[in-house]
């Protein structure tokens, strides 16, 4: 508020008034964008409690233990006989595909993000940055299309897998996905510690490594974290592309050779089919549950993780 | 090997089709009268030859559209539940739990139609010497429990010297599953692990680049350059039958099956006239060009 200038002339109280309809429209503007950040927490529990109401009726059933479909490997949603529906296998697969995307894309984006903010020639950095953000924009459909094709036939020809589509090449089409979100962030987080940190170090007679090393990544670690786990969310998260590139098997893998289903790909694969209102499309959604809890954890987690740092 | 050369035919007609109608300029839609709009959705096994009637229907009847899309049987039947489609095609026939639901949700009884046969053919690498195998072995390969799960069981050594057997199978939505689970393994449930693809023709694909896999799609899927169908038998005495129009048509081929359009209801106007059309000559010949069986004329 702007505080009345004890000389301001000969109209100092219409000076500090402003018309009526100014200030109510400040107000109005004001409440509106108080809704849209409020409209964030309302559309999450929307959605989560539109999930979970439909996944709710299975949990009371008597047939239905929810010890079985977490722990158990045997999916028989259309089953004649004996109809089953454990996501162990699923669960599994998810894992695995996100741990393999994760162990190769870490090392690689947070690469090519320390080569970007330190080493990397200003015009060139521009390029590369522009390259990066291309990356990002490649449809996943798309990157599935490229893992039942080319990657296929190169892991068949290599590696000698009966099966090209398996959790290699599901782990690196996920990894060639997360790669750009990894660097664009990890980029940021390098670029925001101060220059003073990077002055101080070669005043003090650091080489180039030594000053990455010892200096800017302790530095930036929040910002390295949240790019690392931004990464594992698109992989959690991510359907077409590994509904295409990892074989859509239902069982626990052996090796990385081994084809998988992940939770993603099995409700993307089946909810078309399941009758509105059955067991098997409440299953479906009580995996969406699931999901969104996973999800929920990994962030929650990198959020104690990167308070947890910062009160050191 | 395959005695039916008609297949090859039938789908360079069908590739020539597709080419003619591709470059042909749109129809300008002015002064038209009131065009119509049959949504028809449902089994991938019969989803080339929906488009192919789709599209030589319109050229004899501009003002009707067919619009055509696959997804698997059961994503037919579920549509035409909901009322949101007017034809689903299916592999397999509606289960009685599927059409109390459909008489529920929509009032109307599903009428259904035959417009073809098929004969579901099992398919192995084109590299593989097996040439024959019986229901049995299937069931022991595909079903939960099943005990054979490698090449040399069967007797057979692979030139690639992989002895794993690759099941591909498909998507649980898919009628060619569900015929395949209530005919080869008498309802029992498949073994888990299995590679579920999602369309009739991914399964060939993956068969034609895998020699150790062994898989079951509709005949009209054959591709001699990369892959080969099978004869079954049924018992150890009979001979084996190789699947084609010859042998369904006969009833010898143990594993065919009806093609089936299902409407709500019994067909009404342009709808109905799309049907019969379906089942006259024109519309057979299209189901003999895209390798399946054509229904026989009534006696």
């Amino acid at each position: 508020m702007e505080p009345t200038r004890p000389d301001s002339g000969h109209f100092p109280v219409r000076a500090a008034r402003r018309a009526r309809w100014a200030v109510a429209g400040e107000r109005a503007l004001e409440l509106f964008i108080r809704l849209c950040g409020y409209s964030a927490i309302v559309f999450v529990l929307g959605i989560f409690l539109f999930v979970f109401k439909e996944a709710l009726p299975i949990l009371t059933k008597e047939e239905f233990t929810l010890g079985e479909f977490l722990f158990s490997d045997q999916w028989y949603p259309t089953s004649e006989l004996n109809k089953r529906y454990g996501v162990l296998a699923m669960i599994a697969g998810t894992f695995s595909v996100t741990a393999l995307a994760m162990v190769i894309a870490v090392p690689f984006g947070l690469g090519a993000a320390i080569y970007l903010s330190e080493f990397c020639p200003p015009k060139l950095k521009e390029t590369l940055k522009i390259v990066i953000e291309l990356l990002a924009a490649i449809p996943s459909v798309v990157w599935g299309f490229i893992g039942l094709t080319v990657m296929s036939k190169l892991i068949t020809q290599y590696t000698g897998a009966p099966v090209g589509v398996n959790i290699l090449n599901g782990g690196i089409i996920l990894a060639l996905m997360s790669v750009p979100i990894i660097v664009s962030i990890g980029e940021d987080a390098l670029k925001a510690v101060p220059d003073s940190y990077r002055e101080a170090g070669i005043a003090l007679g650091t080489t180039k490594w030594q000053l990455v090393f010892r200096v800017l990544l302790p530095a930036a670690k929040n910002g390295l974290l949240a790019a690392v786990l931004l990464g594992v969310g698109r992989g959690v998260g991510e359907t077409m592309a590994v509904l295409m590139a990892t074989g859509h098997a239902v069982h626990i893998p052996g090796g990385i050779l081994d084809s998988v289903r992940t939770l993603t790909a099995n409700i993307a694969a089946e909810l078309g089919e399941a009758p509105a209102g059955s067991d098997h499309y409440r299953v479906l959604f009580l995996t969406g549950v699931l999901l969104f809890t996973l999800t929920f954890v990994v962030n929650l987690v990198a959020d104690l993780v990167v308070r947890g740092i910062r009160k050191k | 090997m395959s005695p039916c050369p008609l297949r090859l035919l039938g789908l360079a007609t069908l590739a020539a089709a597709a080419l003619t109608l591709g470059c042909k300029p749109k129809d300008a839609a002015d002064g038209t009268p009131a065009s119509t709009t049959i949504q028809n959705k449902g089994s991938d096994t019969m989803v080339n030859v929906a488009q192919v009637w789709a599209e030589e229907y319109k050229k004899a009847h501009p003002t009707v559209d067919v619009e055509v899309s696959g997804g698997g049987t059961g994503v037919g039947i579920a549509a035409l539940i909901r009322g949101t489609i007017d034809i689903a095609t299916a592999s397999r026939n509606m289960k009685a739990e599927e059409i109390a639901q459909a008489v529920k949700n929509t009032g109307k009884n599903p009428k259904e139609i035959i417009v073809g046969y098929d004969a579901l053919a099992v398919y192995v690498h084109k590299d593989n010497p097996l040439e024959e195998i019986s229901t049995e072995q299937l069931s022991a390969i595909y079903e939960e429990g099943g005990t054979v799960s490698k090449w040399s069981e069967l007797g057979i050594t692979l030139p690639s010297g992989q002895d794993e057997i690759v099941r591909v199978s498909r998507q649980s939505s898919s009628g060619t599953y569900e015929f395949f689970r209530e005919h080869v393994l008498h309802k029992r449930d498949f073994k888990l692990g299995s590679r579920d693809m999602n369309g009739s023709k991914e399964v060939v694909e993956l068969v034609g680049t895998t020699v150790s896999a062994i898989g079951y799609s509709g005949m009209g899927y054959h591709d001699p350059r990369h892959v080969k169908m099978l004869k079954v038998r049924t018992h150890p005495d009979r001979p084996a039958i190789a699947p084609c129009v010859a042998t369904t048509i006969a009833h010898e081929y143990p594993i065919a099956r009806s093609l089936l359009l299902y409407t709500l209801g019994e067909p009404q106007g342009e709808l109905k006239a799309y049907i019969e059309w379906i089942l006259s000559p024109a519309g057979q010949h299209i189901v003999e060009q895209s390798g399946y069986v054509p229904v026989p004329p009534a006696k």
